[in-house]
């Protein structure tokens, strides 16, 4: 009889900020344009903001994201917009105009504040979670989910076809950056 | 004393522009487009407000080039926050200017929230380095090469009479062909 009581749940898989930065610096990505996210905060933006090679941009509300992402693309400049998925909400006309019925390369890394370590984000108990892939697939902007560390190779290829294609991309952050 | 007439300001500013990207938005980038098509002209229409950001985009990618931006008060007044953004990356080659008619009137008229806004005292609380209020044709053909040389950013509130209210058709301001223009003119170093 085992008398230890009950096992400790398993941690759940780790998503390392450093391998996500890796993709992005792969992909040359020159700016980081952001509003601060919680579930990013420790492991992408701090990191982000001490770097030397990723220039960031502070913005007051995520829809100047848009507006500055395709001014730097007119330069020939990259750029990651670095937003929750509250933000992805509050911007979504300047993402319908500007990045989805202009055709530009806009890429958009959103954290999944709040969805449950494993669990699908339709199958979330928090609402916004949960209607955020709907969202993206109604207004037609491919999407990729990034939960763990296995999930980082599809960062660079999502970018790259992205800025190929002239069209959109979500990077759904599931796991939180450690 | 009465406001300044719109296209006798952009005829002005159309006699100092030389190389220089202009950012049109709504009502103002409609007028800038009719007295001078150029592929240097970028039209920010579709998502109100994000003028300025666009200049502020192109200000970062393009430093050897001035980039102006031509605004509206009621644009503006949707992304105030982009003053505070500008006022900390400062961008010494961004010039924006907002014309000031106290209303939306790309969207029939109406009258701004508060119409004694300054917007003037907010850029300057913003961290714009120049800023100033422009109230006569006079006095924009005075200060113009100016404001279009000195290090910015540098920001000018336009004290203009509302313009035309009639239906404009914005299709043509965002084409695809307008976008490769510009693309090209960049690339070829125009």
């Amino acid at each position: 009889m085992d008398d230890a009581g009950p096992k400790p749940a398993a941690p759940p898989p780790a998503l390392h900020g450093e391998k996500i930065l890796a993709a992005v610096r792969a992909a040359k990505i020159d700016y980081v344009l952001s509003v601060p996210d919680l579930h990013t905060s420790l492991g992408l933006l701090k990191p982000i903001a001490g770097a030397d090679d990723l220039k960031l941009i502070r913005v007051c509300k995520e829809d100047e994201t848009l507006g500055i992402a395709a001014g730097l693309q007119y330069g020939d400049k990259r750029s990651l917009i670095l937003i929750q998925y509250t933000g992805f909400m509050y911007a979504s006309n300047a993402i319908r105009a500007v990045a989805v019925e202009h055709k530009q390369p806009m890429v958009m890394m959103i954290g999944l504040l709040g969805k449950e370590p494993g669990v699908a984000p339709q199958q979330s108990k928090r609402y916004g979670v949960r209607i955020l892939e709907p969202l993206l697939d109604v207004m037609g902007i491919r999407r990729i989910l990034i939960e763990t560390d296995a999930d980082v190779p599809l960062i660079a290829p999502a970018i790259e076809e992205a800025y190929a294609t002239s069209r959109p991309v979500a990077i759904l952050i599931g796991g939180k950056p450690a | 004393m009465s406001r300044m007439d719109r296209m006798e300001a952009l005829q002005v500013l159309k006699r100092h522009i030389t190389n220089e990207i202009v950012v049109g938005t709504y009502s103002t980038g409609f007028d800038w487009a009719s007295i001078t098509e150029r592929p240097l002209n970028y039209f920010a229409v579709g998502a109100m407000g994000l003028g300025s950001s666009h200049g502020l985009g192109l200000a970062l990618a393009r430093p050897e080039r001035k980039i102006v931006v031509l605004d509206g008060d009621g644009g503006l007044l949707m992304n105030l926050g982009t003053l505070v953004t500008i006022g900390k990356v400062a961008p010494k080659n961004l010039v924006h200017f907002v014309f000031k008619n106290n209303t939306y009137e790309a969207n029939g008229g109406h009258p701004i929230p508060n119409t004694g806004v300054d917007f003037e005292t907010i850029a300057r609380g913003a961290g714009i380095p120049n800023v100033a209020t422009c109230k006569t044709v006079a006095d924009f053909e005075k200060n113009i090469a100016n404001w279009l040389t000195i290090d910015g950013p540098t920001f000018v509130c336009m004290e203009i009479e509302q313009g035309w209210l009639g239906r404009r058709d914005y299709s043509n301001m965002y084409s695809a062909s307008r976008r490769q223009a510009l693309k090209e003119a960049l690339a070829a170093g125009a």
